[in-house]
């Protein structure tokens, strides 16, 4: 019942016994210890647990970790190099795409590929693109705004206002 | 939430799948995407002793367009043909039908086959095979036979497919003249399972006269259906408004909704006779664009 697998995350190399049943979700935070891909539903609704496997975006919690042997995955640690942040995590920095935080590894590692596929999205492509991602904080509007900030900023377009809008 | 234990095994050729599963008979359960399976495994709905992995056996993953059909393999990805420009200018039905499907995490990873093979009619793909007039290819260690996908689904999650069998390719008829298809669904957030869900495909002549028409129901029904008056109630004919409110008040009489959280079966007749007008106007657009 038990397997040995090789999984690349983030450029390192994991090699570990696991068993048949392990969820590729366990394998990342419990073997390789990187606790910052998140479980939240568990039932592949909320997109907490978002990560990349070959660069497509997949929920880790409905993907067992023996189906990944010999693939590469990318989590959010894997975003920022010795450069810096990475323009996504820098949109949601910048326009507060955040409050709690805990679904915003997964919103991040699933934006990186929306604007990987279409690099000038619109809002309406944004509110599609995340729409396997839930935030019960933001209200979606400054995420959808970090969206655009780092769509501007990998196409390298003048960045948009990162002024709050407020709604008279 | 941990499924309970089964051994995995991961064959990289289907000969090596066909010997897998004829070991291991009716413990063994076949993994595509695992989007509709490891969730039922997770729930311990389904506790299977061994699953046999299609995602390391080349070849199920083609799509063609050849033969005055189009080939799509098994395992190819609901996402890969939600962006395939060659099969959506012909078939924006897959367009319609991948927005309304789960997710697009869930569809980088859920498959065509596993869709179907799954033989669940709240999924939205059995409704648009049913309309497309699709047929599927099951293999075996010593064959390969084609059955029309009318007579594929069987029974809740009971399908054509037999033990020792893999569904290998589904092949789509892509009609000669003028034709059009479109699906849509209501559901009640996005990512749901349909609340109901029409698939329509209608092809025409010169003259603008229907010369088939394949429509389809989602989740209004034990099986995914087909709505056979409706179709019969359009072919022939100059599709018109008329004709269009016949057949859509015809398929909310035909199909079978259960009551549920989703609604009561009134609502869903309702939501299926809305859903028919909209889909023929729109196939039909297709069609004559």
């Amino acid at each position: 019942m038990t397997k040995e697998i090789t999984v690349t995350i983030n450029g390192e190399e994991h090699t570990h016994e696991v068993e048949s049943r392990t969820l590729l979700v366990h394998f990342i935070r419990e073997i390789a210890e990187l606790t910052g891909t998140h479980i939240g539903c568990d039932t592949s609704s909320c997109g907490a647990c978002t990560i990349l496997i070959d660069g497509k975006s997949a929920k880790s919690c409905t993907i067992l970790a023996v189906q990944v042997n010999g693939k590469n995955v990318t989590t959010v640690e894997g975003l920022a190099t010795t450069e810096g942040v990475h323009p996504i995590q820098e949109g949601f920095k910048e326009n507060h795409g955040l409050h709690c935080g805990f679904c915003t590894s997964g919103m991040m590692m699933r934006c990186v590929e929306l604007l990987e596929n279409n690099p000038n999205p619109t809002e309406e492509e944004i509110r599609w693109g995340i729409s396997g991602n839930l935030c019960r904080c933001t209200g979606y509007n400054n995420i959808v705004k970090a969206v655009q900030y780092a769509g501007a900023k990998l196409r390298g377009d003048e960045l948009p206002s990162t002024e709050p809008v407020f709604v008279e | 939430m941990i499924p309970a234990n089964f051994d995995y095994h991961a064959p990289s050729t289907l000969d090596e799948a066909f010997k897998l599963l004829s070991e291991l008979g009716d413990e063994a359960k076949i993994l595509a995407g695992g989007h509709s399976l490891i969730p039922m495994m997770k729930l311990r709905f389904a506790e299977p002793e061994h699953l046999v992995d299609l995602g390391g056996i080349p070849g199920l993953n083609t799509v063609s367009m050849e033969n005055g059909s189009l080939h799509i393999g098994a395992m190819v990805k609901e996402a890969e043909l939600e962006h395939n420009a060659e099969v959506t200018s012909k078939f924006p039905i897959f367009t319609d039908a991948a927005k309304l499907i789960a997710d697009p995490q869930v569809r980088n990873f859920g498959t065509l086959g596993g869709n179907l093979a799954h033989g669940d009619a709240a999924n939205d793909q059995p409704a648009v095979m049913l309309a497309l007039g699709a047929s599927v290819e099951i293999t075996n260690a010593e064959e390969k036979r084609t059955v029309d996908i009318n007579d594929f689904f069987y029974g809740f999650y009971m399908t054509a497919i037999q033990e020792g069998e893999i569904l290998t390719n589904i092949s789509i008829p892509v009609p000669a003249g003028k034709f059009g298809n479109a699906y849509s669904k209501i559901e009640r957030k996005v990512g749901d399972y349909a609340t109901g869900g029409v698939a329509v495909a209608l092809e025409l002549d010169d003259s603008g006269v229907c010369t088939r028409a394949g429509i389809g129901l989602t989740n209004v029904n034990p099986t995914p259906m087909r709505a056979e008056r409706s179709e019969a109630a359009l072919v022939g004919k100059v599709i018109d408004a008329a004709a269009i409110a016949e057949a859509a008040q015809m398929a909310s009489e035909d199909c079978n909704p259960s009551d549920d959280l989703r609604g009561d079966s009134d609502y869903k007749r309702r939501v299926i006779r809305s859903l028919t007008k909209k889909m023929i106007a729109k196939a039909l657009e297709r069609a004559q664009a």
